[in-house]
C-alpha cells in the first residue's frame, strides 16, 4: 500500500536471549530433580500419569523453544511430528513387536530426517509465511493418518492400542511408576543434550542466525545448514516426546494430534518463556493444568476463563516464566549480599 | 469442459468468502503487523449481534448498519483495553494474546447463543444468477460487494488525509511520529477497520454456512492462506488470493482421485506453499528488503 520501500535492518522475531540466561544453577536444577524424583512417590497413580504428560509435554515444548527460541524461526507443525513419533512408536510396537525403549530413537530419529527435510522448503519462508507453511503441515497431518492407504499400519480413524509396559527386572512398581522414571531420565537426556547444544558452536550459530540472518552468512555460517538442522533436531526431540505420550496414553488416533495441540505447545512455550529452556516444563503445566481449572471454575464458560487466565499471565509476565524466574534470581541475589 | 467452467464459477462463488475474510485479515495486518488469530471470532461475534438486532425487529439493512458501527467501536475497545498494553511485547506473546481472545470470544459466543445452527437471511435472494446452477444471486452479491468494498479501501488509502496517515503510520511508524501523527491511534483505527470488514464478511457468509460459534474456523484458515497467498502487504493481492484458494480447492476436490472434504484443505494449502516457496513474498506482495 505504501510507496516506502520496506526494510527490516533490526528487531528480530525473537529477541535475543543470552546464553548463560537460557539454563538454571546447579543448585536450582538439583532441587527441581529432587522434586522431580521424590514427587510420584506420594501420589496417586493418575497424578502420576498426568506428571509423566506434564515431561512429555515438556520435551515437546522444549523442543519448540530450540526451533524458535534458538533459531528464530516459528513453527505451529510441532503436532505433526508429534504425530510421526507417536505413530512410529505405536506401528513398531504392536506390528513388530518391538521393545517400547528402541522404538524411541527410531522416532526420533524418523523426525529429525522429516524435520530436516521440511526445512528445505521452508528456508525460503520466515515470520507469518512460515508459520502458514508449519500450518499446513499440521493439519494435513491428521488427514494423512486417516487415509485408506495406510489403514493397515495406522488403523484408520480408529487408531491403534498400545500396551503399557510392564517395569522390568521385576521392579514392584506399578506401571505409571515405572513409565515415570523412564520418560524423566530420558527427559533429562534430552534436557541436558539441548543445554549442551545451545552452547555449542552449532548452538551459537543458531543464536547468530536468529538475531541477525545477513550479519550471521556474513560470518561465514551456514545458513541453511544451520536453519534445517534446526528444524531436524527439533522433529526428532518432538518425535521422541511423541512416541512416549502414545506409550503413556496407550493409544494413538488421528484426532488426538490436530492443530490444538500445536497451538497449545505454541502457548507452552509463551507461558514459560521463549528461549528459556527451564521454562518449557512450566509451560507444559499450563498447558495441561489451566485447561481442567477452567472447566472447574466455569463449565460453559471454561474457554473464556481460559482465555482471560491466559492474558492475565501475558500481562503480568510478558516475557513467561523466564521473568519470574530472573526477577527472583535478582532478589536472591541481594539477599545474599547482605 | 463443462465441469471445469462449473468448478471455476463454485470455485469463485466459494472464493467470494475467503477474499472477504482475507481482506480483513490484510486490513489488520497493515495496522498491527500481526495476523491476529481472533479475527474469525470477532467477525462471527458480530454477525451474531446483527442476528440478535434482526430478531428484535430491526430491519436487515439497519441491523446491518449498526453492526457496522458495533463492530468498529468493538475493535478500537479491543486494541485499547487489551494489546495496547501489549505493544512493546515480543511478538509471540501478541500471539498468545490473539489465542487467548479466540477462546474468550468463542466461549462467550456459546454461553449467549449457544451452539444450534441458525438460520441467517440473506438480502440478495438465492435465486439460481443468470440461470446458472453453481451461483445463487447471494453469492454474486457477494461478490459484488467484495469488490465495491476493495474500490472503496483503494480509494479511502489513496486519497484521504486519514488514509495517507495510516498508511504512513504502517510503513515507518518513527518517521510517521515525526511528521505529527498519532500513530497508536492509528492501530486502534486499523483494529476498528478490520473489525468493521471483518463484520461485512461474517454477515455475507452466514447465509452460505449457517450461524454457529464455530463458523469462522474453517473460514479463516482459508482466508488467511489467502491473504498470504495473495501477499500480506496487498488488499488488492488478498482478494485475488481469496478467489484463486476458493478455485484451487474445487478443482482439487474433482480432479484429483482419492480427495474428499477431508483432504481439500491440506491439498489447497500444499498449493499455497509451493506458490510461497517460488514467490516467498506472497503473488502480489512487496518484499520485504533486508538490511544488517
Amino acid at each position: 500500500m505504501s510507496a516506502v520501500q520496506e526494510t527490516a535492518s533490526d528487531a528480530p522475531a525473537v529477541e535475543a536471549v543470552p546464553k548463560r540466561a537460557m539454563t538454571l544453577g546447579t543448585g536450582t536444577s538439583l532441587v527441581v530433580l529432587a522434586l522431580l524424583i521424590a514427587a510420584p512417590l506420594f501420589v496417586k497413580n493418575f497424578v502420576i500419569f498426568q506428571m509423566t504428560m506434564l515431561l512429555v509435554y515438556g520435551l515437546a515444548v522444549l523442543a519448540l523453544n530450540i526451533l524458535t527460541g534458538g533459531s528464530g524461526q516459528f513453527s505451529l507443525g510441532q503436532s505433526a511430528f508429534y504425530a510421526v513419533g507417536a505413530y512410529t512408536s505405536a506401528i513398531l510396537m504392536e506390528h513388530f513387536g518391538m521393545n517400547y525403549a528402541l522404538t524411541l530413537p527410531v522416532a526420533g530419529l524418523i523426525c529429525f530426517v522429516f524435520g530436516f527435510l521440511f526445512g528445505q522448503p521452508a528456508l525460503r519462508l520466515s515470520g507469518v509465511y512460515l508459520a502458514l507453511a508449519t500450518f499446513a503441515l499440521a493439519t494435513a497431518m491428521p488427514q494423512l493418518l486417516k487415509l485408506g492407504y495406510f489403514e493397515y499400519w495406522t488403523g484408520g480413524v480408529q487408531g491403534l492400542v498400545v500396551t503399557k509396559p510392564d517395569a522390568p527386572f521385576g521392579l514392584p512398581i506399578s506401571q505409571d511408576m515405572w513409565l515415570y522414571y523412564f520418560t524423566l531420565v530420558i527427559t533429562i537426556a534430552i534436557y541436558i543434550f539441548s543445554v549442551n547444544l545451545l552452547k555449542s558452536r552449532s548452538g551459537r550459530a543458531f543464536m547468530a542466525i536468529r538475531d541477525n540472518e545477513i550479519a550471521a552468512s556474513a560470518m561465514g555460517i551456514d545458513v541453511a545448514l544451520y536453519k534445517t538442522l534446526a528444524f531436524g533436531v527439533s522433529a526428532g526431540i518432538t518425535g521422541v516426546a511423541g512416541g512416549l505420550g502414545a506409550i503413556a496414553v496407550q493409544f494413538v488416533a488421528p484426532d488426538g494430534y490436530t492443530i490444538t495441540l500445536a497451538i497449545s505447545l505454541f502457548l507452552g512455550m509463551v507461558v514459560g518463556g521463549v528461549g528459556w529452556l527451564p521454562g518449557s516444563i512450566i509451560g507444559s503445566a499450563f498447558i495441561i493444568f489451566v485447561p481442567n481449572i477452567a472447566e472447574g471454575i466455569s463449565k460453559g464458560l471454561s474457554g473464556a476463563v481460559f482465555g482471560v487466565i491466559l492474558f492475565l499471565v501475558i500481562f503480568l509476565v510478558p516475557h513467561g516464566a523466564r521473568q519470574v524466574a530472573m526477577v527472583a534470581q535478582h532478589m536472591l541475589g541481594k539477599l545474599k549480599k547482605r | 469442459m463443462e465441469l471445469f467452467t462449473n468448478q471455476i464459477l463454485a470455485g469463485i462463488a466459494t472464493g467470494a468468502i475467503y477474499a472477504c475474510m482475507a481482506l480483513a485479515v490484510v486490513m489488520i495486518y497493515q495496522a498491527i503487523d500481526h495476523l491476529n488469530f481472533a479475527q474469525g471470532e470477532m467477525a462471527m461475534f458480530s454477525t451474531f449481534i446483527s442476528w440478535q438486532l434482526m430478531q428484535w425487529g430491526v430491519p436487515y439493512w439497519g441491523a446491518f448498519l449498526l453492526t457496522l458501527v458495533f463492530s468498529f467501536a468493538g475493535g478500537i475497545a479491543i486494541e485499547r483495553l487489551l494489546f495496547k498494553p501489549l505493544a512493546k511485547a515480543p511478538i509471540l506473546t501478541n500471539v498468545a494474546g490473539f489465542i487467548a481472545l479466540f477462546a474468550i470470544i468463542n466461549s462467550v459466543a456459546g454461553l449467549i447463543w449457544d451452539f444450534t445452527i441458525k438460520q441467517y437471511p440473506t438480502p440478495f435472494g438465492s435465486s439460481p444468477f443468470l440461470g446458472s446452477q453453481l451461483i445463487s444471486t447471494h453469492q454474486a452479491g457477494m461478490i459484488g460487494v467484495t469488490v465495491l468494498l476493495l474500490i472503496a479501501l483503494y480509494f479511502f488509502f489513496q486519497f484521504t488525509r486519514i488514509g495517507l496517515a495510516m498508511r504512513a503510520a504502517a510503513s515507518l511508524p518513527e518517521s510517521a511520529r515525526l511528521v505529527g501523527i498519532n500513530t497508536s491511534w492509528m492501530i486502534a483505527l486499523g483494529w476498528g477497520m478490520a473489525a468493521a470488514i471483518g463484520s461485512i464478511a461474517g454477515m455475507l457468509i452466514a447465509p452460505v454456512v449457517f450461524l454457529e460459534p464455530n463458523m469462522m474456523g474453517g473460514v479463516l484458515i482459508y482466508g488467511f492462506a489467502a491473504a498470504v497467498l495473495g501477499g500480506l502487504t496487498s488488499p488488492f493481492g488478498a482478494v485475488i488470493g481469496g478467489f484463486l484458494v476458493g478455485i484451487f480447492e474445487n478443482l482439487a476436490g474433482t480432479y484429483i482421485p482419492g480427495v474428499g472434504n477431508e483432504l481439500k484443505l491440506p491439498i489447497a494449502l500444499a498449493l499455497i506453499v509451493t506458490v510461497l516457496v517460488v514467490k516467498p513474498a506472497g503473488l502480489f506482495g512487496r518484499p520485504i528488503v533486508k538490511r544488517v
